[in-house]
């Protein structure tokens, strides 16, 4: 084999990427569990490792940026650098939302506790969760199979969320008294669905990565395919 | 205007040394075709067997059919017509040292017995300003040697030498792997535009550069061509493991 540093460089960048997911999964994790027990100290983790993934991902970002320069990757590579860098920007955003999660805890600890919302969030969340474990085996495993196994668990997580958005608003016009409480169960299944959308962004990247085609938006594509079919 | 190429089952021997085997493709009119592989693949013996260059060597031979727009070159047409028609550029560019740069250019022109002075000057003009030179040539044509120009200059007076004759096919061998970025990238853009008149097959080993100017790229190994496909495909998604442990230098 020719070319051994560069290989070597490629399995570092994959390595930090998996600390970065380690960290984003970790941070998800966190501000679930700070929901369910209510606790405040939980949100502090959740708080201090964002900026621990901020700066892993600049580093990430800017080890990619220096292959692309300086090795001029080809095939294979040029799309697992592409990916990474695509995968790189999602987990960032994973911890955005744990943070956003773990925000609302905090709010909702200042106000009376409302036992009866008509959401299932914990549900909600190991859905989401899973999306992310199982996004970040199929990377760690360059396994496309298990890739297009989180693409089908997207609309599960969907429809929990607009049921969410349903009830939650519903519930808002009827008992303005708990509304505030409302909205930050509401704030918290968007950032749940947000999270099992970045989890569908890794999955498709993986499979960018390992067999070179773009399956990102194929539902849309299809269906502008069928519309257009329709029309003749 | 250029001309398609069509390969069929082409083998070339050096001696008992079986250098291409079974080589068929289809290589557009008016593209850029790269060919790439490591040394010794057979990608140079392949342009020169498409000009009938292989054949020069007393040892070499050639079975298979080549067939240049309508004419199949080893049948219809003697090697001096083909070479008029196939125009090439090697790795080194060679000027005549001695000559200027106006003789350089008129070299071919005066071997097919061009005389008209007038109708000289204006291919002399055109070809060098198809070739990027003539701005920076063009108060020297006579006073100066070929010789006396840069290595990326030499390499475009090359270019217009070929282009001179009024080919419809330009096969570069390493047209600028002896030349600095700015003189290759001059040769790049001139490919680039070429291409618009003339069909261009170009060996090289740089692989970016094979992404940057050709829209159709084949990949040789051990005389074989492993696979031969857009050049975006190539470089992204090779369909060949072969293909792509090359680009990726996991070997080569």
């Amino acid at each position: 084999m020719t070319r051994i540093r560069f290989q070597q460089s490629l399995d570092q960048l994959k390595e930090n990427l998996l600390v970065m997911a380690g960290l984003a999964e970790q941070a998800i994790q966190r501000a679930i569990e700070a929901y369910r027990v209510r606790d405040l100290s939980i949100c502090d983790l959740v708080s201090r490792s964002e900026i621990a993934i901020n700066r892993l991902e600049r580093d990430i970002d800017q080890e990619a940026l220096d292959l692309l320069a300086m090795e001029q990757p080809m095939a294979i590579d040029l799309r697992f650098i592409l990916s990474v860098i695509k995968i790189n920007a999602d987990l960032e955003r994973v911890g955005d939302a744990a943070k956003s999660i773990s925000e609302r805890v905090r709010n909702m600890e200042q106000m009376p506790a409302v036992p009866d919302l008509p959401v299932d969030i914990p549900r909600m969340a190991t859905l989401s969760g899973e999306m992310v474990r199982k996004s970040l085996q199929a990377f760690i495993e360059a396994d496309p199979e298990t890739a297009r196994a989180v693409l089908t668990m997207d609309d599960a997580v969907d429809t929990m969320n607009r049921a969410a958005y349903k009830s939650l608003t519903k519930l808002m016009e009827e008992q303005s008294h708990i509304a505030p409480q409302a909205l930050n169960a509401l704030m918290i299944c968007r950032a749940l669905e947000r999270v099992a959308d970045h989890a569908t962004n890794i999955a498709e990247d993986v499979i960018f990565w390992i067999e070179g085609s773009d399956v990102r938006h194929h539902k849309s594509v299809m269906a502008q395919k069928q519309a257009a079919e329709a029309r003749g | 205007m250029g001309v398609g190429i069509e390969v069929t089952n082409l083998n070339a021997w050096y001696g008992t040394n079986h250098t291409l085997q079974d080589i068929t493709l289809n290589i557009p009119a008016n593209h850029a075709t790269a060919l790439i592989g490591p040394s010794g693949c057979g990608k140079s013996t392949f342009v020169r067997c498409l000009n009938r260059m292989h054949e020069t060597n007393p040892i070499a031979r050639v079975t298979g059919t080549v067939r240049i727009g309508d004419m199949d070159i080893y049948n219809d047409a003697a090697p001096v017509e083909i070479r008029r028609r196939v125009g090439m550029v090697f790795q080194r560019p060679n000027p005549f040292p001695t000559m200027s740069i106006y003789d350089n250019v008129a070299a071919g022109l005066k071997l097919n017995g061009y005389r008209n002075k007038r109708s000289l000057d204006e291919i002399v003009e055109r070809s060098l300003k198809n070739s990027a030179l003539w701005d920076e040539v063009k108060d020297d044509l006579k006073s100066k040697s070929g010789a006396s120009l840069s290595g990326g200059q030499q390499q475009r007076l090359c270019i217009a030498r070929a282009l001179a004759v009024d080919p419809e096919v330009l096969l570069m061998d390493e047209p600028a792997s002896a030349l600095d970025p700015v003189s290759t990238s001059k040769i790049e853009d001139l490919i680039f535009q070429l291409k618009s008149q003339y069909t261009i097959v170009i060996v090289t080993h740089n692989m970016q550069q094979a992404a940057r100017v050709a829209e159709k790229t084949g990949f040789f190994l051990n005389g074989r061509m492993v696979e031969f496909d857009s050049t975006h495909k190539i470089f992204t998604n090779p369909s060949d493991k072969r293909t792509e442990d090359y680009i990726t230098g996991r070997f080569g």
